[in-house]
């Protein structure tokens, strides 16, 4: 969300401010004297340039000043802002103050690389664990002529741990005194506290997870974290939730989960869970609790800034949880954190959007983790709204696969998320593995399973001279496959084989029999919300991917996401942006303890995407979407040349994981099919959210009756316990009517009516907006505003009006009340009453700043009761005893102070039904006594209260329009046959230019008119179109107009309708067809005055 | 003082919310406390800030106007909040409305002020308790921390989905005002109550 900064309150949200469209565009000296092409482009013509755009804003929700901004419209960056009246700053300003100089992504680059530090061990923290014997040993070759291990249906593989054939007896963060009972497709499992639904079922033998959306080939578990693309599983209880990837759902107890054949189902219950929203502000919001996300926080933890940490995980570590290093520093750091009183570490937070001005949302799973033990009291999900001064994004980096032969058998997996596996949950994801590489990284995954009991049968390398690793490795006895790639898998629910051969041949030389093939292709930074920051990427070759180059906003990149993937370049860079982030907002930052790392002797990756192999095996780019490379070879050969449209082409990346691990695939093998430079194809573009959020989170508390604000009147209680049934009208709640034992909505209203024409009626018409327009040039400015004259109004009268916009369409109507020379109390209706307030003040403080008036809102000051009916001056002269009732004395359209039931009132003489009537204004703190009097009073002559509809149908008998649905913004005064409203006097005011238009001139104008149906019990719905002809001609049919109000009156003794239509006034008396249903209805127009034309009721 | 006498039983927006609002202390054991603070006197002023009437207001008020954005200032039992750079809330006890009015009229004389009553437009909300920032967080996206948000402070602003007038606690450990149209009063009372969820035990 956009800041926009106010100039008197500062920068605030874009949602409290209102657009006033192009500024400098002055209203015309004298729009008498211009041509209508002139006017025309007055009304109706604004620039519409690329780049600095002066407009006019108003701080609608704050001061409620207008102002004038200039704003890129290229980026939405607002470039200053002034006061109206001041001059538009030239452009040379405007480039001193842009803010829109590109950052890079870190400050001060550092090296890709530490320095190596030879002889260091590679794997610090595992010093102590005991390597096992060698490997790959076991006996007999397996049937097939396969190397290595036996398959495993026959394996009674190392590292069983207990119940759980595949947990290893120590490792892992898993608590073993918290076991959980689980099912997972009808199946009972147990797991452990600190297991994901992932882990869990990989220790109890389960990799497959589902099937594949399109070709319903077999699946499994792929990855340890979000960028899952295979394993996402319905839950079915606690409550039931589709697509949720198995990798990220910690496991509790009574969890039930079922496989999906790619796609998920809706619960059809209503959700009962809560969830919320909550705002916070931080000096420095640290996306990630990683090596360099640890770091940042750290460095900023001591100095007093306000700092936020938010990681999607339940502890603090990233990286560091899946390769078990540093966690003592990952434990001390968690601690400090925690201690430090302005620091907010939010854990199983997924930040999800980077949005302009450093606003950033994110998800807060707060007790999906708990299932059924979830209190009831506790939002399930928080969605946190951040406005964070600096950003340092430590999001590290996704592994990606490679493009080979049949590479999605259950079993395949990403190098570093089996490593993770193994070192956080204790799990082995197979027996038996191989290792397909073309980067170091996978070296340590390999030696990890291996220490942990896996049977490592080989390292395939594509790389000719793989470097220190490979030594390692062979040291460690794995036999390490240099310059080789695999070519084929087999198995069906499981991988049994994969073969090999020498990197670019199609036919493999050697297959080895195992369960589990680990696979890195690469690291991608997880640049998503870099890029939804609006920063831009580069290709670097080094690391074979697109990594954070410059942004406009204050945002820093650090460790993987930055492509720094060594441990101690990423806790040096983490530490150095914290720093730089807190220092930037005046803080002193201390400089954090950071653990000493030994680096690591690299050798270079290098850049594959696709490999050869047999022919006709599908080589899948996209996992979720069964998205192949042969498909994108179709995209490229049907002439497609850019990422997005065969993205669009195949739904390469389109999935729920936006193609976490495919996007780089895919856009590498579409620049190899092209013959062009990745770097020069770019990909596609990050949106957000970065992980799928549910509905639910987003809605928060605004669901059900908080969805939007209910507004009502002091009388609301009465009317509810006195059975009105409401009708929303804007945020109201009106009484709508009133219905008694048995009566439907049309005796009620039929009913009401014949109270209010007959006797006395009342209505509670608070929701009336009301302006209070003080000040020595308040009729001026009326007269300004209004079709007809305010000035001349006298003290103690009242007069009604029309406000046009400037193109001359009727806006909005009401009641102008003359309190004092300078002060009037203006009425619009209801639904306008914000909109007619803003109206005047953009017209007072934008154009007419010289005017003497002020404006104010009293709509809550003042609780208004319709009194209606001949017998309502009965009904009032025994309430009112000073006040003189009579017409004489009290005349049509005057106001006149008094007391009622002893109660301050200011009563009109106002009349919305043609009916003798009074509305009373009286303190909403007093209402419900005025209303109970009146109701008390009214008694003996059988008041009725009477709702909306009773009121609509009493002005509509009366050919009175209400705004809003008898107008649309295409209806001028005179459209309305009210011509009289249009003041021939005054000089000018707004709208009276557009009356002198070709086009509000014109014959066949819509005018209001009446409708009556031939047959007085047939009732035309509202919106029903009229034509000419008894028969429908072939379309297109002519038009006349349609109905704009319907409804039976007691009255009148049958239906009536008003009606826009062409030419309407001149067409009183003919016939004309309403088409309802498969008929064609026969109406008459008639005058919109149908009851007591002569107007001899109001006076009673 | 005249309608604190009045005989006509008189009802604020929130009376029927009155048990709902004190059961929230007790069941979020003090963590915080709402309360609706009806009927007092609340009177918009314009005018020149720069002009004679300003001291002249100033003066009858006893409290200087302020002048700079979103500050209050308080004397005796009233209270002058910014609400726009010619714009001002002066609000004092129940009862005073007429009386505060006709002083400020009269302070003004035939100068270009205007002095509207504007006591039952908004009701006030008390929004106190250890917790109070935390709640109003969730709907207010002002930053409501100490350094940014203390005392002496306001802001026209937004909270959940209705506009209001905040106001920073009179001292440390005292409450939030959250001055509503009184229209939307019952709405934003259900929806505090419903956000002061998490915190009942």
């Amino acid at each position: 969300m956009l800041l926009i900064p106010c100039p008197w309150c500062g920068p605030r949200d874009e949602a409290e401010f209102h657009y006033g469209g192009q500024a400098h565009v002055p209203y015309p000296q004298d729009p008498a004297s211009l041509s209508d092409k002139e006017w025309a482009r007055y009304l109706f013509f604004r620039d519409n340039p690329k780049g600095p755009f002066a407009e006019r804003w108003s701080h609608a929700a704050g001061c409620r000043r207008w102002f004038n901004a200039v704003r890129d419209t290229s980026t939405n960056e607002i470039l200053t802002v002034y006061r109206p009246g001041e001059d538009r700053p030239s452009s040379e300003d405007l480039s001193l103050t842009a803010t829109s100089q590109q950052r890079p992504a870190t400050s001060q680059p550092l090296p890709a690389t530490s320095q190596p530090r030879p002889g260091s061990p590679a794997r610090p923290a595992f010093e102590d664990e005991a390597r096992p014997g060698p490997t790959g040993v076991q006996g007999a070759e397996p049937p097939g002529g396969a190397e290595g291990a036996a398959p495993l249906e026959d394996g009674t593989g190392r590292g069983g741990g207990g119940d759980h054939p595949f947990r290893h007896p120590t490792r892992g963060r898993i608590d073993r005194t918290a076991p959980l009972k689980f099912t997972f497709d009808g199946t009972e499992y147990q797991g452990y506290r600190g297991d994901t639904l992932a882990s869990a079922l990989l220790a109890n033998g389960v990799i497959q997870t589902g099937t594949s959306i399109k070709l319903g080939r077999p699946r499994g578990i792929f990855s340890a974290g979000v960028e899952e693309p295979n394993a996402v599983i319905q839950i079915e209880e606690p409550f039931p939730e589709p697509m949720l990837p198995a990798t990220t759902v910690e496991l509790y107890d009574g969890l039930v989960a079922s496989s999906l054949p790619g796609q998920g189902r809706l619960a059809t219950e209503p959700d009962p869970a809560r969830y919320d929203a909550v705002h916070a502000h931080c000096d420095l919001l640290v996306v990630g609790a990683g090596p360099a996300g640890l770091a940042a926080a750290a460095a900023a933890a001591r100095s007093g800034a306000r700092v936020i940490l938010a990681d999607d995980q339940p502890e603090p570590g990233g990286s560091l949880l899946g390769t078990g290093e540093l966690l003592d520093w990952v434990a001390e750091t968690g601690r400090e954190l925690a201690a430090a009183p302005e620091v907010r570490v939010l854990h199983r937070t997924t930040v999800f959007g980077h949005y302009d001005d450093n606003h950033l949302l994110a998800v807060e799973r707060r007790t999906n983790h708990l299932g059924a033990q979830a209190p009831a009291h506790v939002s399930r999900e928080r969605v946190w709204r951040i406005r964070a001064r600096h950003v340092v994004l430590a999001t590290g980096a996704h592994e990606r696969s490679l493009a080979f032969a049949d590479n999605d058998r259950p079993g395949v997996m990403l190098a570093a998320s089996a490593r993770s596996y193994v070192n956080r949950h204790g799990v082995l994801p197979g027996r038996h593995a191989v290792v397909f590489t073309t980067n170091d990284s996978a070296y340590a995954a390999a030696l990890d399973l291996a220490a942990a009991g896996v049977e490592v049968a080989a390292i395939v390398d594509t790389r000719p001279e793989p470097g220190p690793w490979a030594d390692r490795a062979r040291d460690a006895g794995i036999e390490v496959l240099t310059g080789h790639a695999v070519t084929g898998t087999e198995g069906g629910e499981r991988l049994t084989a994969v073969s090999v051969a020498p990197y670019g041949e199609a036919t493999a030389r050697r297959e080895f029999a195992v369960d589990l093939l680990l696979v890195s292709g690469g690291w991608n930074p997880v640049a998503h919300l870099f890029s939804q920051a609006g920063g831009k990427l580069r290709y670097d070759d080094t690391l074979g991917s697109f990594v954070p180059d410059t942004c406009r906003q204050a945002v820093e990149v650090a460790g993987g996401a930055n492509g720094v993937l060594d441990l101690a370049g990423a806790l040096a860079e983490g530490a150095a942006a914290g720093a730089r982030a807190i220092e930037a907002v005046g803080y002193t930052c201390e400089v954090p303890r950071l653990p000493d790392v030994a680096a690591v002797p690299q050798a270079p990756p290098m850049q594959v995407f696709l490999v050869p192999g047999a022919a006709g095996a599908p080589r899948f780019v996209d996992l979720q979407r069964d998205v192949t490379v042969d498909d994108l070879a179709r995209a490229t050969g049907a002439g497609l040349r850019s990422v997005e449209h065969t993205k669009r082409y195949t739904t390469a990346g389109t999935a729920n994981d936006q193609g976490k691990t495919s996007g780089l695939l895919s856009s590498g093998i579409v620049a190899e099919l092209l013959g062009v430079d990745i770097s020069a194809l770019g990909t596609t573009t990050f949106r957000p959210p970065y992980t799928p959020v549910s509905f639910a989170a987003l809605a928060g508390r605004h669901r059900g009756a908080l969805l939007d604000p209910i507004r009502v009147t002091a009388l609301h209680e009465w009317h509810v316990e006195h059975g009105a049934l409401f009708e929303n009208v804007g945020q109201w709640k009106r009484p709508w009517y009133y219905p008694r034992d048995g009566e439907d909505m049309e005796a009620a209203v039929l009913r009401e009516c014949r109270a209010a024409r007959e006797g006395v009626a009342f209505m509670d018409a608070s929701t009336l907006g009301k302006i209070d327009v003080q000040g020595p040039d308040a009729g001026v400015f009326l007269d300004r505003l209004y079709t007809n004259m305010m000035s001349t109004l006298k003290v103690g009268m009242i007069r009604y009006g029309v406000m046009c916009r400037a193109d001359g369409m009727v806006f909005d109507d009401g009641t102008v009340i003359r309190l004092a020379p300078d002060r009037f109390l203006v009425t619009t209706t209801t639904g306008n009453a914000a909109t007619v307030l803003d109206w005047m003040e953009e017209w007072l403080q934008t154009e007419w700043p010289e005017l003497r008036v002020h404006c104010t809102s009293v709509t809550e000051q003042w609780a208004t009761v319709a009194l209606v009916g001949p017998r309502s001056r009965e009904v009032l002269a025994g309430l009112a005893p000073t006040l003189a009732v009579d017409n004489d004395s009290f005349p049509f359209m005057a106001w006149r102070d008094t007391t009622v039931a002893g109660i301050d009132a200011r009563i009109c003489r106002i009349s919305f039904s043609g009916e003798l009537a009074y509305e009373i204004n009286v303190s909403p703190w007093e209402a419900l006594a005025l209303w109970e009097a009146l109701y008390e009073a009214g008694r003996p002559y059988g008041i009725t209260p009477y709702g909306t509809e009773t009121m609509h149908v009493l002005r509509a008998e009366k050919g009175y329009p209400i705004v809003g649905q008898d107008t649309d913004g295409t209806v001028t005064p005179q459209d309305l046959g009210m011509s009289w409203v249009v003041s021939k006097k005054k000089p000018d005011f707004v709208g009276k230019r557009s009356f002198a238009r070709a086009d509000t001139v014109r014959p066949d104008r819509k005018h209001l008119v009446g409708l009556l149906p031939e047959d007085p019990g047939t009732f035309l719905p509202e919106g029903t179109h009229l034509v000419a002809d008894s028969e429908l001609p072939a379309p297109p049919v002519p038009m006349l107009g349609h109905v704009t109000s319907s409804y039976r009156s007691a009255a009148l003794g049958r239906t009536f309708a008003l009606a826009l239509i062409k030419g309407g006034r001149d067409r009183i008396g003919e016939r004309l067809y309403a088409p309802v249903g498969d008929r064609l209805v026969p109406v008459t127009v008639a005058s919109p005055v149908l009851y007591d034309p002569e107007g001899a009721r109001r006076d009673g | 003082m005249a309608d604190a006498v009045r005989p006509v039983p008189r009802r604020s927006p929130l009376a029927h919310a009155a048990d709902r609002l004190a059961a929230v202390s007790r069941d979020t054991g003090g963590a915080l406390h709402l309360a609706e603070l009806p009927f007092l006197a609340q009177i918009g002023v314009r005018l020149d800030p720069k002009g004679a009437a300003a001291d002249a207001v100033g003066l009858v008020l006893g409290l200087q106007l302020p002048v700079e954005p979103h500050t209050v200032v308080r004397a005796g039992n009233l209270t002058a909040l910014w609400l726009g750079p010619d714009e001002w809330l002066v609000l004092g006890p129940p009862g005073s409305r007429q009386d505060l009015e006709s002083r400020i009229r009269e302070a003004a004389g035939d100068a270009f002020v205007s002095v509207t009553d504007v006591s039952a437009q908004r009701t006030t909300l008390l929004v106190g308790g250890p917790r109070a920032r935390d709640l109003l967080a969730h709907g207010c996206a002002l930053d409501l921390h100490p350094r940014a948000f203390s005392t002496g402070r306001c802001a026209q602003t937004t909270l959940a989905r209705a506009q209001v007038v905040l106001v920073a606690p009179e001292e440390p450990g005292a409450g939030f005002q959250v001055l509503v149209r009184s229209s939307f009063a019952g709405y934003l009372t259900d929806w505090l109550l419903d956000a002061a969820t998490e915190w009942r035990a």
